[in-house]
């Protein structure tokens, strides 16, 4: 499959991705609880100014304004009809920036979680999580998006709902999963089981990775287990600019574009191809990152050591990819 | 390790064991999740003579007990929990109406919900079903919740507890909209705020005005007993 991404990869080391989407829209206005897709309707410059943010510091991709942009989650604002339209007009705003650009950038459709429990734990069945991901998925593709990306999941079955949508739609997509509980995500996945399920996909993305979290050195743990699964297929990191505080009225996440930037250094020498930030991460960051990454040559794969010496401490001892993880309790008997 | 090992795949007939090992063993299968176990193990201790609350307390909150120990370190996570929450609840809809008969000691009241535009519930579920485990009455409002909500149920619950849950960072900083539409009322101390929600921590729980963070069910339980115990005493003294 050729695609815009893939052909970026074929040439290039490392791919410098955005930074966040509601910290920067926050600092334009938008207004706690409000959803911030409405803005590709209702304040199309804003959004333009966001992409551009990103694209002016030297992002070779950016996300397009839709993580919640799906019928489930739409819902809350009373605009479930809108979900094609409001991703369609996300990718477009998205495909003008880009290609107004002096560099090439390719446009990623973000998809987010429906925010519900797959069955048989939840309600959300397989089939219902894959017609709501197709709908964005193609409202996505209408609009110009190069790649679909879906992000922040923390289900295997989500994934997987994920994955058929996006073959559904015929697009090439990328994975990334929120590794924010002690080291696995909220529902209990190693980055070495996202590695199993990634490569047992009929359709496996074009890479996968990390987002969010907890904080840039967890992140880079998580990578380091990717690779330790060993995987060949290009890799994704991007972590939260440090961890949030509230100061004068707002949120400020509180890792500087210093540490950021070499955040991004070491995520490239952890082995990760495609490198940018998550929540509180600002073109300022961007800018650092690009310049750190241009600048300094690869060195050797970091220990988690090395890591948390530059980057902070980890959140967990473990990250359940080792024998230093929490074991179950023993238990009295089993049932036959 | 290796003693009992033949009991492994012997059949386990609840009715059969004594009390003191039916309790651990329905702690086991609160643990793995087993409601029509758990509820038979109720029934089987209502039968011997148990009041509600004592089945409440040693079976049920217990076990839940040891489930938030390990979620807290973990060792569990949310699919293993919603299965052993799902349990808990299903022995305690038999308690229930027996604890109001009865007329055991309740612990505390909250009201609880997720902030205005967050849909995610799980962690609030979470925090819901392990409460009322450690025998608190919870008021759930659900998801998608304005002021307007807050106050309402406030006012008409007369909760000890509002508790506020949020995933996102867009809507983490409605909690503390909230906070100050009650401070703004002089309200805001007669109740006890914990929030809670993955990218919260505790500078921003004070920062906003809560009385704590917290970060998970089982922390909240644990901070919930020891607030509305230090409330309690402070009305006596």
């Amino acid at each position: 499959m050729t695609n815009a991404l893939s052909r970026m990869l074929e040439t290039r080391e490392w791919v410098l991705a955005d930074g966040a989407t509601g910290t920067n829209l926050f600092n334009m206005g938008l207004a706690s609880g409000d959803a911030p897709e409405l803005w590709n309707a209702e304040r199309p410059d804003d959004v333009r100014r966001l992409y551009r943010g990103a694209v002016e510091a030297g992002s070779d991709l950016f996300l397009t304004n839709s993580f919640g942009a799906n019928a489930a989650r739409l819902k809350l604002h009373d605009a479930q009809d809108r979900a094609v339209e409001l991703n369609r007009l996300a990718a477009e705003l998205g495909r003008e920036v880009a290609e107004a650009a002096d560099h090439p950038v390719v446009v990623a459709g973000s998809m987010g979680p429906t925010g519900e429990i797959m069955a048989p734990m939840g309600s959300l069945t397989h089939a219902i999580a894959v017609e709501i991901f197709h709908e964005q998925a193609e409202g996505l593709k209408a609009g110009g998006a190069d790649v679909l990306w879906v992000e922040t999941i923390s289900a295997a079955e989500e994934f997987r709902a994920a994955a058929e949508a996006a073959a559904l739609a015929e697009m090439p997509w990328c994975g990334t999963m929120s590794f924010d509980t002690a080291g696995r995500t909220m529902m209990g996945l190693t980055s070495a089981e996202l590695v199993g399920l990634v490569e047992a996909l009929p359709n496996p993305p074009v890479a996968f990775g990390a987002n969010c979290g907890v904080g840039a050195s967890d992140l880079l743990r998580t990578v380091l287990g990717f690779m330790a699964a060993g995987t060949e297929r290009p890799v994704i990191a991007k972590g939260n600019a440090g961890i949030p505080k509230y100061v004068d009225g707002h949120i400020h996440y509180d890792g500087t574009p210093e540490l950021m930037a070499d955040y991004a250094v070491l995520a490239r020498d952890c082995g990760a191809r495609i490198i940018g930030g998550c929540c509180g991460t600002t073109p300022a960051h961007l800018a650092k990152m690009r310049a750190a990454l241009e600048n300094t040559p690869a060195g050797p794969r970091p220990t988690l050591d090395r890591i948390a010496e530059a980057l902070g401490a980890f959140s967990s001892g473990s990250d359940g990819t080792d024998d230093a993880a929490p074991k179950r309790r023993e238990r009295r008997r089993r049932r036959g | 390790m290796v003693t009992n090992m033949s009991d492994e795949d012997e059949e386990i007939i609840l009715s059969e064991l004594p009390d003191e090992d039916l309790v651990p063993q329905m702690h086991d299968d609160l643990y793995d999740g087993l409601k029509d176990e758990v509820v038979e193990g109720v029934n089987i201790l209502l039968e011997r003579g148990w009041t509600p609350y004592r089945i409440l307390t040693e079976a049920l909150v217990g076990g839940m007990k040891i489930v938030g120990e390990d979620f807290r370190d973990g060792i569990l996570f949310v699919p293993e929990v919603l299965l052993a929450a799902n349990s808990m609840k299903a022995g305690m809809s038999i308690l229930k109406p027996l604890l109001v008969e009865t007329g055991a000691p309740r612990v505390g009241k909250m009201v609880i919900g997720t902030v205005k535009g967050d849909i995610h519930d799980i962690g609030k579920n979470l925090v819901s079903m392990m409460m009322e485990g450690a025998g608190f009455e919870v008021v759930d409002l659900g998801i998608n919740n304005p002021v307007e909500n807050y106050l309402e149920a406030l006012d008409t619950e007369q909760p000890d507890i509002l508790g506020m849950s949020a995933l996102l960072t867009t809507t983490m900083p409605y909690m503390k909209v909230v906070i100050d539409a009650m401070v703004e009322k002089g309200v805001r101390d007669d109740y006890i705020v914990l929030v809670g929600g993955a990218p919260l921590n505790e500078e921003f729980g004070r920062a906003i005005g809560a009385d704590a963070y917290c970060r998970d069910a089982a922390v909240a339980v644990e901070t919930a007993k020891t607030l509305v115990g230090r409330k309690h005493n402070q009305m006596h003294a």
